[in-house]
């Protein structure tokens, strides 16, 4: 167990490095910072100067470089947009999207599993026809376009929830929250289903189609021969042995939550990591670049890393077979 | 019918919320946030636009871009010498942390914006030294006659002495290398609102300043003000629609008409401040983006004016804009100094004409050639681009238009990269000369850094230098006449047109549009 996890770590670390290099080797092709940087009055000089200045007059190699031994001090550099610590900005930001990807998170688990397991247990209803089909929604259109939709109906048309923003928040030391104030609460609602929609029916399709087939072997109609009850037969036995794909796609899926925000957090001008990282492409912001891409690779790699113990903990099978040292 | 019962109570009371609100707090959204708070680190429209709130110049521009008195309550160039310029500052003017505002605060500030890492310093550089003059008055003297000064002013905001040196902020946020300073996220202006709070990129908010000089001059309804930076124009509607906010710039064009729609709203209209049009490398021998062997077609003036004359602003107008532009025949707006109505006019002529041009520089089959355009940077701007392409062909230009983000499209112009391509352009001085040593006179050193057409005019670039110390504005007025009527016979830039601003407002608020995109909010009043 602990060679595997050595291992793995790695391995991850590898990664890392590769994702960085490929990043960096990227950047140029994002555009040059120094006329977003420089007003309408800036002279040649002013460029040279400021490229020089900067590094971007050398390889992206060399670029690279400097920005891992930085790194490794745990300096990430200043945003070139905002003349501030990008590790600063981060910390400022990531509140925002983890409080959202949370929420997006947990709804579409509950929900996801909840409808997976109703709609796989009464199959040739009509409600759960009807949900397969709106399921449908879900996956086919794009997110933007459920945001854009979501508030003209509920913001616009009926004025229930705000359009945009994160509402007041408390800040604990630090860690500025939504949950504590109602319109903290209100604003989270649109973006978190805009999310977690997608999500919700990636999984309640899996969960589904996983219990239509635990549900037709023999140990579930040997339950019901002993007289279980109908919820303990679907949940205990039914839904327990579903699980192990829905954690895999779940676990990754936590990832892409977080990764993809972007376009929810652009829509709902939701002020996260993935704001940050969209203003930080138009102007060419190769600090907080760099910073969000290494973190967001970081946190895959973690993500991988949880699934594949979280298995050991729910698969006994795999257990014994490690144990007889294959 | 409940549902819509309760919907529509819900309505209501958010609206009657929304309008008892409103009575002091404006809601301002925009899609792009200040980059920061030193007055004179960024030179950037979205940050002047913040600062102008907190901070105040000596002169600056009204709402019909006229020069007015701020901070200083008369300006005129010294009797004894043509170099020199007298401020006469206001009086009983304090910051608004209660130091008073006097001329030691103007030399502070004016060198201040004059150090290397000041993105304001290009406009200073005229300006030898800053004194205090007799009684309240205080003395720009530049290196020769300068008649436009006050122009340059207009941005160059006032931080007061004592409180920079107290606080470390005597010098100016090095942005580009990466410095943060007290400056950068504390103010202390003498403007008409006081900072209360801010997150960058989330929401900033300033409160009336109740010992503000301008109290009983200006509306000042607006007791409170929440800025919030919404980045999508879809989102940002609907934060208008939805009465989350009663501000918003950048209204996208499209949606104009259902905000106008809306009861409770409204869309104020102007002319802005800036020219879009397109740039053509008349200069060097061959072009690398044509298909062209071993000649420059840009080079001949015949086939500029064929595709000036081709190019249908109106039709662009129409169809591209909705309405929301002014087409025009030259590159600046109509208040800049130097600009007619002749000019004004997009030239003459029809398919044929602009055809038999082409045949009568030997280009009768035509070239292919690459358009660089922006599409992030101007109002539809690759919808202009677009529509170019197709007006070109008709003359037998075929165009392959490369449409890209603006990070990637402007060091296209820096770097000297591209032969036919599109900018945008302001006049922050509001005079000509700003837009010959930019984009006319001979690209060098100093002059010309925006000049991508590699047109060089020895005659022209002496006139145009001239200038800066011409103090008869009767002759210097006849030298900007001429040196237009060069440009415009030359034909180096394809003038497409200005850019209309459009500024979305819930109905009570009563302001007019400032050219410059700059809304000072002491103007607004609330009924």
């Amino acid at each position: 167990m602990l060679a595997f996890i050595l291992r793995r770590i790695f391995q991850s670390i590898i990664v890392l490095l590769v994702v960085g290099l490929v990043a960096f080797s990227m950047f140029t092709f994002v555009g040059d910072p120094i006329d977003n940087m420089l007003g309408q009055e800036r002279t040649q000089a002013d460029i040279e100067r400021l490229r020089q200045q900067l590094g971007l007059d050398q390889p992206f190699v060399v670029q690279y470089w400097n920005f891992l031994q930085n790194a490794a001090q745990g300096n990430f550099g200043i945003s070139y947009r905002q003349g501030r610590p990008v590790a600063e900005i981060l910390m400022e930001r990531a509140p925002a999207t983890l409080e959202l990807a949370a929420v997006s998170a947990f709804f579409a688990m509950t929900l996801g599993i909840g409808l997976g397991v109703f709609t796989a247990i009464r199959r040739d209803g009509i409600e759960s026809n009807l949900i397969m089909g709106v399921s449908l929604i879900g996956v086919s259109l794009p997110t933007f376009l459920i945001g854009i939709l979501l508030i003209y109906v509920f913001s616009v048309e009926l004025d229930w929830l705000p359009s945009f923003g994160r509402g007041e928040v408390v800040d604990l030391g630090g860690w500025t929250t939504g949950f504590l104030t109602t319109s903290g609460l209100k604003a989270l609602i649109l973006p978190a289903i805009t999310l977690g929609l997608y999500q919700m029916t990636l999984i309640m399709r899996l969960v589904r189609s996983e219990m239509l087939e635990v549900l037709r072997q023999d140990y579930i109609r040997f339950a019901r021969a002993r007289g279980l009850r109908e919820r303990a037969v679907n949940f205990r036995h039914a839904l327990k042995n579903t699980l192990v794909p829905v954690i895999t796609v779940t676990g990754l899926q936590l990832g892409a939550i977080i990764a993809f925000a972007i376009i929810t957090e652009t829509v709902f001008q939701w002020p996260g990591v993935g704001l940050l990282f969209i203003n930080a492409i138009q102007f060419v912001d190769i600090p907080v670049m760099a910073a969000y891409l290494m973190l967001i690779s970081v946190m895959f790699v973690g993500i991988n890393l949880i699934v594949d113990l979280l298995y050991f903990a729910i698969d006994p099978r795999l257990r014994v077979g490690k144990g007889k040292g294959h | 019918m409940s549902l819509t019962k309760h919907a529509l109570m819900a309505t209501t009371t958010l609206g009657l919320m929304a309008g008892a609100a409103s009575a002091e707090t404006l809601r301002w959204a925009r899609a792009g946030d200040s980059l920061t708070l030193d007055p004179h680190a960024q030179n950037e429209g979205p940050t002047h636009t913040l600062a102008h709130q907190i901070y105040e110049p000596l002169l600056l521009r009204d709402t019909a871009g006229d020069l007015e008195g701020a901070l200083a309550t008369d300006w005129a160039v010294s009797p004894d010498d043509p170099n020199v310029w007298i401020f006469t500052l206001r009086e009983g003017v304090t910051f608004h942390g209660g130091e008073t505002f006097d001329a030691e605060d103007v030399i502070f500030s004016i060198e201040r914006a004059q150090t290397p890492d000041s993105d304001m310093k290009e406009l200073l550089n005229s300006i030898v030294e800053v004194r205090a003059g007799e009684g309240n008055t205080v003395e720009f003297v530049t290196d020769g006659p300068n008649p436009i000064l006050p122009s340059n002013l207009t941005n160059l905001f006032m931080m007061d002495k004592g409180w920079a040196e107290a606080n470390g902020a005597v010098k100016v946020q090095d942005v580009e290398g990466g410095e943060t300073t007290f400056a950068a996220s504390n103010t202390n202006g003498t403007g008409a609102y006081k900072l209360e709070s801010r997150e960058a990129d989330v929401r900033t908010v300033l409160v009336q300043n109740e010992n503000y000089w301008g109290m009983d001059q200006f509306p000042m309804d607006v007791t409170r003000i929440e800025i919030t930076p919404i980045q999508n124009p879809a989102t940002r509607v609907a934060a208008l629609l939805s009465g989350e906010i009663d501000f918003s710039q950048d209204m996208p064009v499209q949606d104009l008409e259902r905000v106008q729609g809306q009861e409770g709203l409204k869309i104020i209209t102007a002319p802005q401040n800036r020219t879009i049009f397109f740039g053509l490398n008349v200069g060097d021998e061959d072009l690398a983006n044509d298909d062209v062997e071993g000649a420059n077609p840009f080079a001949d003036v015949n086939v500029r004016k064929a595709m000036n004359m081709a190019l249908n602003r109106d039709a662009i107008q129409q169809v591209v804009m909705r309405g929301q532009s002014e087409p025009t025949g030259i590159i600046i707006p109509p208040f800049v100094n130097g600009w007619t109505e002749a000019m004004d006019t997009p030239p003459e002529g029809d398919l044929e004409q602009a055809r038999q041009l082409m045949v009568d520089a030997g280009y009768g089959d035509g070239f292919s050639i690459q358009l660089d355009c922006p599409n992030d940077r101007y109002i539809n701007d690759e919808g202009i681009c677009q529509a170019a392409v197709g007006m070109l062909s008709q003359i037998g230009v075929t165009v392959n238009l490369d449409a890209k983000p603006k990070a990637q499209h402007f060091p296209l112009i820096s770097n000297g990269e591209t032969d036919f391509y599109m900018l945008g352009w302001g006049v922050p001085t509001f005079d000509s000369e700003y837009v010959f040593n930019f984009l006319v006179h001979t690209r060098g050193d100093e002059l010309g850094s925006w000049n991508n057409t590699r047109y060089s005019n020895p005659e022209l670039d002496t006139k145009i230098e001239g200038l800066s110390s011409m103090t008869d504005l009767d002759a210097r007025n006849a030298q900007i006449a001429e040196i237009w009527d060069t440009v415009q016979a030359e034909t180096i830039y394809l003038p497409i047109h200005n850019q209309v601003l459009n500024w979305g407002l819930a109905e009570g608020i009563q302001t007019d549009v400032q050219p410059e995109d700059q809304p000072k909010i002491k103007y607004f009043a609330m009924n």
